[in-house]
């Protein structure tokens, strides 16, 4: 309502109670035939054979066409584009057959000029009295900004969709390069040892990363072997380079002077030299050793020394086992000169070295999972399997460590060195590795 | 594997007459068939199913690899028919399924003795010498609509689409479930479908066959009914007074007529 300056406005004043009334006035005069062609919606209704027989101005404004072009030459299928057809003819009739009634179906229509523009269609079946179908009415709306809109939300589910995909594929290739660098930093097969028998297992905690333990055994001058196994601190990529190090170190230090002290000693050095300098001091624990076969007296003896790794366990013929202490030896890469702790032993038949990492004494165990396996266990179980070769204790170790599930979340690496007794297999192809 | 529950089979009709299969093509269900069923129940026993990827079929046994070509839904048929242990049985495509009948029939003569092919076509695309209607692009234009139009269809929907056959206070909820199809199965089918060409499976036919074509058919026009009625060796072709693609729901007396009438003739 307007209020003329000067002037009071009354609510009830006079000339806006005209203005409202004739503005309602032309409201009613607005004709069924003027609300019908004008809409803001198209509007046609067709017989039941698609053929036009009535249509709005709006609509016809879309199409770009005049009435008498349309109304009884064409069909409703005909103002849609070929795919429209398509669908139309395999899902909305056959949809409004059976219901009667179809409702927001998205479609394009063709104009005149060429062009398309997206609509949403709706459709009733108007029945008779008796019953029998005589036409379906149907309303079209203008779809062009929802379309885009619905586009656009398309488009990147879309490109979500690829993010995702490349993602999990990103991941598998990590997970193979993972794998293939994990294998480069284990042995693939173990050397035949004369007279004697060597064999290995390894787990992996994570599939996405790389673990931090090692183990090998190679010749060192054709009579002797060396051999290793350890832990180094961390995980991933910079755990993977500090074993790569540590692996080829040990291997080059045992040739120029086979030594466990000796051998651990260089490899302090070098660790040291290479991380702590740069402030990133990295560390391993290790157990270095050499295994020197005798096959004419059946046994062989191993001289080892650890820089801080848990100590080996000897499991003998007579159904005992025991720790091999290597007591005082410091963690190697920490200081610029670190203690070793050497020890030696003779393995007849039927006895074994045993070195694992902590991922065994530390599995977690017990219903909920609080408790450690520790190194009380680990001995009263490898008295379980003394006497046995090595192959046998490595596989039974195997199951031990299936046996802890979701409780061994380490990386765990097994090694086991002996001389199998006369009544076990020889040795020659006993040789094995697992992992 | 239960055939039965993954095509959603249905057995209804009279156990004693000849069994008919009613096969739906792509868009719908066997939903299509309800104004067929009851013209055909007094004297055959009729057979319903529906695709894996439509209407109740269960979703988890569809495969990308097995439906991108017609053999995977001839082999669903095959199977279907094992599965009833069906002998000499009148198989009744409509649209893609002719086609898919045909094939069916080539691997289990024993099992398909006749075919009624509905709006049938081998090929959809134009190609040299050869009028199918379409061409690649309108393929691709119908893969969009399938797109912008789910019919009712969300993950919400699926499973009450998929597991509530017959809840009627569902029925509101329920709107357009007829053909509501998961949109990645149905993109597989509306390919396999329109990019199917199986003109040469036409003349291996060996079975009596009756091909039904409308008069205004935009999706299988009459020359294209022509073409299978000239490819199949002693076919009988009926043109039918009806519009658009699916003559069974729009003149489902005509065909109901044409179809008994050729069930009649049979041995």
């Amino acid at each position: 309502m307007m209020a003329r300056a000067g002037q009071y406005s009354d609510p009830h004043d006079a000339d806006d109670d005209k203005t409202a009334q004739a503005a309602f006035a032309a409201l009613l005069e607005d004709s069924a035939e003027d609300l019908y062609e004008s809409a803001p919606c198209g509007y046609l209704s067709t017989l039941m054979d698609g053929t036009i027989a009535k249509i709005n101005s709006t609509l016809l404004g879309w199409l770009g066409l005049a009435r008498s072009d349309v109304v009884g030459r064409l069909r409703f299928t005909d103002l849609l584009t070929v795919g429209g057809k398509l669908y139309h003819e395999t899902h909305f009739a056959p949809l409004l057959r059976m219901q009667g009634q179809i409702s927001g179906i998205a479609l394009e229509i063709k104009q005149a000029g060429g062009g398309r523009m997206p609509v949403l269609v709706s459709s009733v079946v108007k029945h008779g009295t008796t019953g029998e179908p005589l036409l379906i009415r149907t309303t079209v709306f203008d779809a062009r900004d929802r379309r885009a809109y619905e586009e656009e939300l398309l488009r990147r589910q879309q490109s979500a969709e690829e993010a995702r995909r490349q993602a999990e594929a990103d991941r598998a290739r990590l997970q193979d390069t993972f794998a293939v660098l994990q294998q480069s930093l284990l042995p693939d097969t173990l050397p035949e040892l004369p007279g004697a028998e060597a064999a290995a297992h390894y787990h992996t905690a994570s599939p996405d990363r790389l673990g931090g333990d090692f183990y090998d055994v190679f010749p060192l001058d054709g009579k002797r072997f060396g051999f290793f196994l350890g832990d180094v601190c961390g995980k991933g990529p910079q755990a993977a380079a500090l074993t790569s190090l540590t692996r080829y170190t040990l291997r080059a230090a045992a040739l120029h002077d086979p030594d466990p002290v000796s051998a651990l000693t260089t490899l302090n050095k070098v660790l040291h030299e290479r991380y702590s300098a740069g402030g990133d001091p990295r560390y391993c624990t290790a157990v270095f050793g050499t295994i020197d076969p005798d096959p004419d007296a059946g046994r062989l003896t191993v001289h080892l020394a650890s820089g801080g790794h848990p100590p080996a366990v000897v499991l003998r013929a007579d159904g005992t086992a025991a720790y091999l202490p290597t007591p005082g030896g410091l963690l190697v890469g920490v200081l610029p000169a670190a203690p070793f702790t050497d020890a030696s032993t003779t393995l007849g038949p039927g006895d074994t070295l045993l070195l694992y990492t902590d991922g065994l004494t530390e599995a977690r165990t017990g219903k909920d999972r609080t408790s450690l396996y520790g190194d009380e266990a680990l001995l009263a179980f490898a008295a379980t399997q003394a006497g046995r070769p090595p192959h046998a204790v490595i596989e039974a170790l195997g199951g031990l460590l299936t046996g802890f599930g979701d409780g061994l979340d380490d990386d765990t690496a097994l090694l086991a060195i002996g001389v199998p007794s006369s009544d076990d297999q020889t040795s020659e192809d006993r040789t094995s590795s697992t992992r | 594997m239960d055939v039965v529950r993954r095509n959603n089979v249905t057995v209804t009709g009279n156990p004693q007459g000849r069994t008919v299969v009613l096969a739906h093509g792509f868009g719908c269900d066997q939903n299509m068939w309800r104004l067929t069923v009851p013209a055909l129940a007094d004297d055959h026993r009729v057979v319903l199913f529906d695709y894996v990827g439509a209407g109740r079929s269960d979703a988890s046994a569809f495969s990308e690899d097995r439906y991108a070509s017609l053999d995977g839904y001839a082999q669903d048929v095959v199977e279907v028919c094992e599965a009833l242990d069906l002998r000499d049985a009148v198989f009744v495509g409509h649209s893609v399924s002719a086609m898919i009948g045909v094939l069916a029939a080539d691997r289990a003569p024993e099992r398909i003795g006749a075919l009624v092919m509905v709006a049938p076509s081998p090929r959809y695309i134009d190609d040299d010498g050869y009028r199918g209607g379409f061409g690649a692009d309108d393929i691709e234009e119908l893969l969009g609509s399938l797109e912008s139009n789910y019919l009712g269809w969300s993950a919400a929907m699926a499973p009450v689409i998929m597991g509530n056959a017959d809840r009627p206070e569902l029925g509101d909820e329920l709107r357009n479930s007829f053909c509501a199809t998961d949109p990645d199965m149905a993109r597989v089918f509306a390919r396999t479908t329109f990019l199917s060409d199986s003109r040469e499976d036409l003349k291996r036919v060996r079975v009596p066959t009756l091909v039904l074509d409308c008069t205004q058919d935009v999706i299988a026009p009459r020359e294209v009914g022509a073409y299978v009625n000239r490819s199949i060796p002693g076919s009988t072709l009926v043109t039918l007074d009806a519009t658009g693609h699916c003559p069974h729901l729009s003149a489902p007396e005509a065909t109901n007529e044409a179809l008994t009438e050729f069930l009649a003739g049979l041995k």
